[in-house]
Formats: C-alpha cells, sequence, structure tokens
C-alpha cells in the first residue's frame, strides 16, 4: 500500500529532535494512550509501544531531526518514522543483532545494545526500512488487527 | 505481594509516586539494556537496574511496570524522580548491588505465589 | 559450588571450559553494563550478563573473574568464544532472564559478590 492509499487515515504526526534523549519515549507513550482510546486490543498496543519506542530513539541517537506518524485503518495500525540525518550505509549490517553504531554515551544510558531494528521486525507484521546515505532513513511497519 | 511489602522487607527507600505501592507485583526483570527490557519484560513486573536517567521512566510507563528498583547505590537525578511522579511510577532505591536485590526478591515472590 | 552444579542449576549449556566443570565458585555479580563490573565486582565470582559482546570477556578478565554466565539465551560469536578460550575463561549460556538466573542462585546459596556498595566503591566509579 502506498502512504497516499492511508492518507485519511493518520491519527497524529509527532517531530523529533535529534539528541534529545531528556524527552525520548514521549512519543510512543503519546500513540500508546491514543490506540487504548481506541479500543485496539492490549497485546497488540504493546508490539506498537515497544517499536514505536525503538524507532524514537533511534531517531534520537542517529538523526539531525525526524517524525513518527501513526496511522490507525479498519483493519491494520501503520507506524512510519522518517528521518534526515546521517542515514544508513549498510542496511544488511545495521539489522545484524548486536551491531550497533552507538557512541559511549548512548551505550552508558542502555541503549546502543545493537536491537532496535530487530525488536521493530519482530513487533511488526511486515516492516519496511530504506535509507539514503547522508539524507536519511524511512521505517514503515504495519501491524495487523485482526491477529497472525 | 505489593510493592509495599517488598519495600519493607528489602528496606527499600521510595523515591516517588507512593500511592502506588499497593500495586500488585505478579513479577520481576533485572536488566540494563533498555531495548532488552522493552522487548521481554511484562506489564505488573517489578524492574531491577542501576540506570537512573529520565528514559526509564519512560520504559516502565510504556510496559506498565509495577515499580522500579534502583540498585548498587545509584541515585535518581530530581529530573528522573519529577518524570515518575508525573507518571505515577514508584521508584524505591537499595544500596545492595543487584544479585542479593534481586536473589531476595525472587524468594518472595516466587513463594508468594506458592 | 562448582561450575558443574551452576549449570544444573541454570539449564546452561557449556560453551567455554567443559574442562573446568570442577572450578569453586561461591559468588556472583549481575551487571550488563562493564562499567559496574569494572567499579564494584571482585574476582572469583561468578559474571551475570545480558551484555553478549567480547567486552564481557575482556572485562571478566581483567578482574580475573572466575566465569561468565549469559543470561537470555543470547547467542554468542565466534570472536566472542575465542576471545574466551584464548583468555582461559569459562563461558555459559542460559535460556533464563536475569531475574530467573540470579534469583536461582542466589536460592541455591550463592552470593553477591559486594554485600554494599561502600563509599570506596563509589568514588572508583567515578
Amino acid at each position: 500500500m502506498r502512504s497516499e492509499d492511508y492518507e485519511e487515515y493518520l491519527e497524529c504526526s509527532y517531530e523529533i529532535e535529534g539528541r534529545d534523549f531528556i524527552d525520548a519515549g514521549i512519543v510512543s507513550s503519546q500513540i500508546k494512550k491514543g490506540l487504548k482510546s481506541k479500543g485496539i486490543p492490549e497485546s497488540i498496543i504493546r508490539r506498537i509501544a515497544v517499536l514505536t519506542f525503538e524507532a524514537e530513539i533511534n531517531i534520537i541517537s542517529y538523526a539531525h531531526q525526524g517524525t513518527i506518524r501513526c496511522y490507525v485503518l479498519p483493519d491494520s495500525v501503520i507506524i512510519e518514522a522518517k528521518d534526515i540525518g546521517p542515514g544508513i550505509e549498510d542496511i544488511e549490517l545495521a539489522q545484524q543483532e548486536g551491531y550497533s553504531t552507538a557512541d559511549d554515551a548512548i551505550r552508558e544510558m542502555g541503549f546502543g545494545a545493537g536491537m532496535g531494528l530487530a525488536n521493530i521486525r519482530k513487533s511488526s507484521d511486515t516492516f519496511e526500512i530504506s535509507s539514503v546515505p547522508g539524507e536519511g532513513t524511512y521505517l514503515k511497519c504495519v501491524i495487523l488487527l485482526n491477529g497472525k | 505481594m505489593t510493592l509495599e511489602t517488598i519495600a519493607e522487607k528489602l528496606s527499600l527507600k521510595c523515591k516517588s509516586s507512593w500511592e502506588n505501592l499497593k500495586k500488585d507485583v505478579s513479577g520481576g526483570y533485572a536488566g540494563d539494556l533498555l531495548s532488552d527490557v522493552m522487548a521481554n519484560s511484562k506489564a505488573g513486573d517489578v524492574w531491577v537496574t542501576r540506570q537512573v536517567h529520565q528514559n526509564i521512566v519512560a520504559v516502565a510507563a510504556l510496559k506498565e511496570h509495577a515499580g522500579i528498583i534502583v540498585v548498587q547505590g545509584a541515585i535518581p537525578g530530581k529530573d528522573t524522580i519529577e518524570k515518575a511522579q508525573k507518571e505515577g511510577i514508584p521508584i524505591l532505591i537499595s544500596e545492595l548491588p543487584e544479585f542479593e536485590v534481586v536473589g531476595r526478591l525472587y524468594q518472595m515472590i516466587y513463594s508468594a505465589q506458592g | 559450588m562448582t561450575l558443574g552444579e551452576i549449570r544444573d542449576i541454570l539449564d546452561a549449556e557449556v560453551i567455554v571450559g567443559k574442562d573446568k566443570l570442577d572450578l569453586e565458585i561461591h559468588t556472583a555479580f549481575g551487571a550488563d553494563l562493564m562499567s559496574d563490573v569494572l567499579a564494584f565486582a571482585r574476582s572469583g565470582c561468578l559474571l551475570i550478563t545480558g551484555l553478549s559482546n567480547p567486552q564481557s570477556v575482556r572485562t571478566a578478565y581483567a578482574l580475573d573473574i572466575a566465569a561468565i554466565a549469559v543470561c537470555r539465551g543470547k547467542a554468542l560469536s565466534e570472536k566472542f568464544i575465542e576471545i574466551a578460550r584464548e583468555l582461559g575463561i569459562p563461558v555459559l549460556v542460559t535460556r533464563y532472564i536475569m531475574f530467573e538466573t540470579c534469583g536461582r542462585l542466589f536460592q541455591a546459596g550463592i552470593t553477591g559478590c559486594i554485600r554494599e556498595v561502600h563509599l570506596e566503591d563509589k568514588q572508583r566509579a567515578q
């Protein structure tokens, strides 16, 4: 599905500043609260909370700025994360569990263990990632509402 | 088993959200790698960690933990406490290292469950 | 207790050190951040960690830690295993989470390798 096809289902959109660790998690909690009020099953909300948090942390850790959007369709929820930043040089490598380009400051906070993209993939029913080094990264996660 | 009972038995000091100490604890999770805690901990867990930055509150709130126990004499900053207070997350602290705290907590939680 | 008994309690797989199962271990230190291990752990203990990269092995070596138990069923890289072999540090992997791993060992009589964080330790950490 192209984004034009689901634009009308946009629930909310949030801007995120790079390196703004203090506010990390605010966007995912807002999205979670919003989904709760729509009566989406708890177990599905939990998966969405995990992947949104990881996407948020990635933008904060590695990009200059980014946007996370949540769409609620009749049969699915779509989370899109788009950022402006250095992008990912090697997408295959970046998705390998344990691989991380985090600096020491990030690791000391407990991030940067190289599990973010793996967690996002595991939490989604379908997962798309693309990046242009020097420009930014785009993530799209689809979570089906009618069970796997 | 409530957080209040745990705090008493382990001599933990509560630093935020005292009103939520009566929350029931259904399990425990220990760890300092946030992706791991996000992926593997459960709602109702008490989370044992040495991390003290504000993001621990975001994680605990997202995962609906019963509360956070900060170990090893680590001291949560004012910002973390304020955030925890706002989110209703009790933060308890212990001078003991993680192994000791988890060991005792494990015995308490699992003997309570029979 | 011995490393072999620890392996049994944790239903663990011995990845390095199958010849060292008679090693006596009485204390343990649980941590994911190696800076904490460096600041607070003592030699001769079992390091319990979810950090499955070679950093854990090098830290254990620096402190003469007796053995490493990697929890959460983490898969270890070839590099990790190679370095552990080279440095002579036994490594177990258990599927149990950190909470369960520490809990089981504590119940079986293993104690924390420091009783409490004292001022000198905190100063050493800074």
